[in-house]
């Protein structure tokens, strides 16, 4: 049954599913410390955008696809404010609560006695509490499971009202230079090894495989060699230390967020014309993306590499040795929880661990 | 990018547990205001006291289901305006309930026990799928209640209380892979859900394909949850059959065909799950559903007078429901049932459930939309089952659908193979393939 090059094939469609659906987790939990629950969700809004910008609005693919991205980040950006931060919600509160105050002063100057007057804005401002009315939700996994969860199935809901229970799907688009599909047969070396050539492959779903590459070097690059990049570091390092010195976090945690949004709805938006386009599709993607940022460990670019090719790889093999998906899938979670039992930190972790038993050492 | 804030196993652990009640979430679906929707509004309880004949609709409006299950809950109002407006049953006008079971198994049994005890409905018509018909069914008995289940259905329920007007698995598949055999070559790739309706259905295909001297080369059961099918689609290469059945369902699995699509798997695909339900010609882009046949007993494509004639079954349907996406079969099924139903008491003289069961056993029959012209369709008295009209529907690789091939197929398998006869005796089982064929085993 196995076939060195449809193994290969195969492999490369689940990095790329693997990669890209865990990106935007990977990045959010690793800086954050928040678990975003809807991720998937988050995705199904970048799908829908690339589908309703091209279906409905008559847009590109190739416009489509960016557009969805920032639909998704200012949606995550949106979402962070109002609910993972409550830097909305607080903002209300403080000016409601000034508001209150001044109110109640105004009224008490009326008082013809001034140490009634004083006694009762005393009072009245004893009475709202000063503290903020929402906390930040960062570094708070159950508690950020719970909110996102929530979020997630309403977004499920609020997707099947306002758009109904399916959208008509843009087909899958031409891969430049490949064509529509693409066969071991075609490929001058590997049409040497390969005597059957009756597999063929979606050229689109193999080179997502290029993108979901691409995507982990962006990132890469974003978090080592620019300031952002910096800042977000020092921020998961010693978040304190960070603010004294005089960076933001919460500006940083904000970017943060709609950054791994972002990557949610490009997510989306590439995998919009493979997947049919009802509201639960986001719950396809979660599962993988879970279990390789568990995998993976706390190093989002390396953890999610390593996850996606560790991973991908098996649920290739066990797939193509045994012919079924199902099985395929019982071996990557197999995977998963044997593992998580060994190497706890899941993979970079334990890397981690091994570098500095290391530096002790010597 | 290495943080040390969060404890790996911490996480391990809150999302293991979150995501255990993130698939509960998915069918629990919160209990949600609901009450009943646009119930007649009439207070009373009984019914032919005052002139009122209350009928219970428990259809999938929101949730998993309600892609399929709100054309069946739109086309049984069509029914019931459509009788009301006629002078109703008897002169009595029809009251309906319809709260929306949110494609919640367990809101499905506190409603049906609601429309039972309290609305002490005439007549109930509820549920998608064959899991939701069973976990109501044992409410359905205790109660005696007077139950039509409507959907596309791996066959099998002999119950004096059910009537399961939608074709069973043999007579869709039955339908369609003869048709292939014939047109394409013996050798046959099944694909199924891996649950109950797609095990059994696969089984039917066993049986199907050795009564037509074909067989199954390979099977691949595929969960439901399942949407990426890179493996499926080089088995089947591999396997390269002549065609393949096709009893995926669901979402996920709808993602089979642009996937196989854009693969370039051009085999002929036999199905009793596509089109028909989820309209999938006209939700995905060609040429996704080239080259699909499907085993029907209704699309809104089958050309007979009554379903495409000016004023026929489709203009009724999209007068009263003009942003409607689709007339699926279930949602004929729904509607035919319901004016089955009006004739059953009719000839019964009275709304008294067991004698209104009576004369629906004695063979009622219906000029429904999927019969041609001069014909109907009957309700089988032994079997609670209807026998239908059975199209061949293929998608071309614009999504034109067109009818290749038109007959009755007659439920077979309770009253040929099993012998039930609910007319004589009363029973409330589900029977199996596999004991009665061996090929199925």
């Amino acid at each position: 049954m196995v076939n060195g090059v449809n193994l290969l094939f195969q492999f490369l469609d689940n990095f790329a599913f693997i990669v890209l659906a865990a990106a935007g987790l990977a990045i959010i939990f690793g800086i954050m410390g928040v678990i975003n629950l809807a991720h998937g969700e988050f995705i199904m809004v970048g799908a829908y955008a690339t589908t309703l910008a091209n279906i409905r609005f008559g847009l590109p693919l190739l416009v489509a696809v960016p557009v969805a991205m920032v639909a998704t980040a200012l949606f995550g950006l949106a979402v962070e404010r109002t609910i993972i931060s409550g830097a909305v919600p607080n903002w209300l509160w403080k000016y409601a609560r000034l508001g209150l105050a001044g109110g109640l002063g105004r009224l008490a100057a009326l008082d013809a006695v001034p140490e009634r007057a004083a006694a009762s804005i005393d009072a009245a401002t004893r009475r709202l509490p000063e503290s903020p009315l929402v906390e930040p939700l960062y570094d708070r996994l159950a508690d950020s499971m719970v909110a996102t969860w929530g979020l997630s199935l309403i977004l499920v809901q609020g997707a099947r009202i306002q758009f109904g229970n399916s959208l008509d799907q843009v087909g899958t688009p031409v891969v430049p230079f490949v064509g529509e599909t693409i066969s071991p047969a075609q490929i001058p070396l590997l049409n040497l090894i390969v005597e059957n050539s009756e597999f063929s492959y979606s050229a689109y779903r193999v080179s997502l495989a290029v993108i979901a590459v691409g995507v982990l070097a962006a990132v890469y690059v974003l978090f080592t060699k620019t300031d952002f990049g910096m800042r977000a570091r020092a921020t998961i390092q010693d978040e304190d230390t960070a603010r004294a010195l005089g960076v933001d976090t919460g500006r940083t945690y904000m970017a943060t967020f709609a950054i791994g949004s972002a990557l949610a709805g490009l997510t989306g938006a590439l995998y919009a014309p493979t997947i049919t386009m009802v509201p639960d599709m986001g719950t396809g993607f979660l599962v993988e993306s879970f279990v390789a940022v568990v995998v993976g460990g706390p190093s989002v670019v390396l953890g999610t590499t390593m996850a996606g090719g560790f991973l991908g790889a098996i649920s290739a093999a066990v797939t193509n040795l045994l012919g079924s998906t199902f099985y395929g899938r019982i071996a990557l979670l197999l995977t998963a929880i044997v593992l998580i039992r060994f190497l706890p930190s899941g993979i970079t972790g334990f890397v981690r661990e091994l570098r500095e038993r290391r530096q002790e050492a010597t | 990018m290495s943080g040390d804030g969060f404890s790996r196993r911490q996480f391990v652990t809150a999302g293991g547990a979150a995501l255990v009640s993130g698939l509960a979430g998915c069918s629990g679906g919160g209990d949600g205001g609901g009450g009943d929707g646009g119930g007649g509004g009439a207070t009373t309880d009984t019914m032919s006291s005052d002139g009122t004949v209350t009928l219970g609709v428990l259809e999938d409006q929101s949730g998993n289901f309600a892609l399929v299950g709100s054309p069946k809950h739109k086309a049984s109002l069509l029914a019931i305006e459509e009788i009301n407006n006629d002078g109703g049953i008897m002169g009595n006008q029809i009251e309906y309930y319809d709260p929306d079971p949110q494609s919640d198994n367990q809101r499905y049994q506190e409603l049906t026990r609601r429309m039972i005890q309290q609305r002490e409905v005439d007549a109930l018509w509820a549920g998608y799928s064959s899991a939701t018909r069973e976990a109501i069914r044992p409410i359905i008995d205790q109660n005696d209640q007077l139950y039509f289940y409507t959907t596309q259905y791996e066959g099998g329920v002999c119950d004096k209380n059910v009537f399961a007007v939608g074709p069973t698995a043999r007579q869709q598949l039955g339908a369609v892979l003869p048709y292939l055999v014939e047109e394409y070559g013996p050798r046959i790739y099944t694909i199924a859900a891996d649950y109950n309706f797609g095990q059994l259905s696969a089984d039917w295909v066993k049986v199907l394909a050795d009564e037509n001297d074909a067989e199954v080369v390979d099977e691949e059961f595929i969960p439901l949850s399942n949407s990426q099918f890179g493996s499926t689609i080089n088995n089947i290469q591999e396997a390269d059959p002549d065609f393949v059945m096709s009893m995926l369902v669901g979402a996920n699995h709808t993602s089979f065909y642009e996937q196989k699509a854009s693969a370039g798997l051009e085999v002929p695909i036999g199905t009793s799950t596509a089109m028909a339900q989820g309209y999938e010609h006209l939700r995905l882009d060609p040429p996704a559903m080239a080259n699909i046949y499907a085993g029907v007993n209704y699309m809104e494509e089958i050309p007979t007078e009554r379903n495409t004639s000016d004023g026929g079954f489709v203009d009724r349907y999209y007068e009263m429901w003009p942003d409607a996406p689709y007339l699926n079969e279930e949602a004929e099924n729904n509607y035919f049932s319901i004016y089955m139903y009006k004739k059953a008491v009719e000839q019964a003289g009275t709304f008294e459930q067991d004698e209104v069961k009576e004369a629906l056993e004695s063979g009622i029959t219906y000029e429904a939309p999927e019969a041609p012209e001069g014909e109907s369709i009957a309700l089988d008295g032994a079997t609670h089952h209807v026998d239908h009209h059975m199209w061949v529907m293929r998608a071309d690789d614009q999504h034109n659908v067109e009818a290749l091939d038109d007959r009755v197929i007659e439920e077979q398998f309770l009253s040929n193979t099993v012998g039930c006869d609910l007319t004589q005796e009363d029973e409330e089982t589900q029977y199996t393939p596999q004991d009665y064929f061996e090929e199925a085993g």
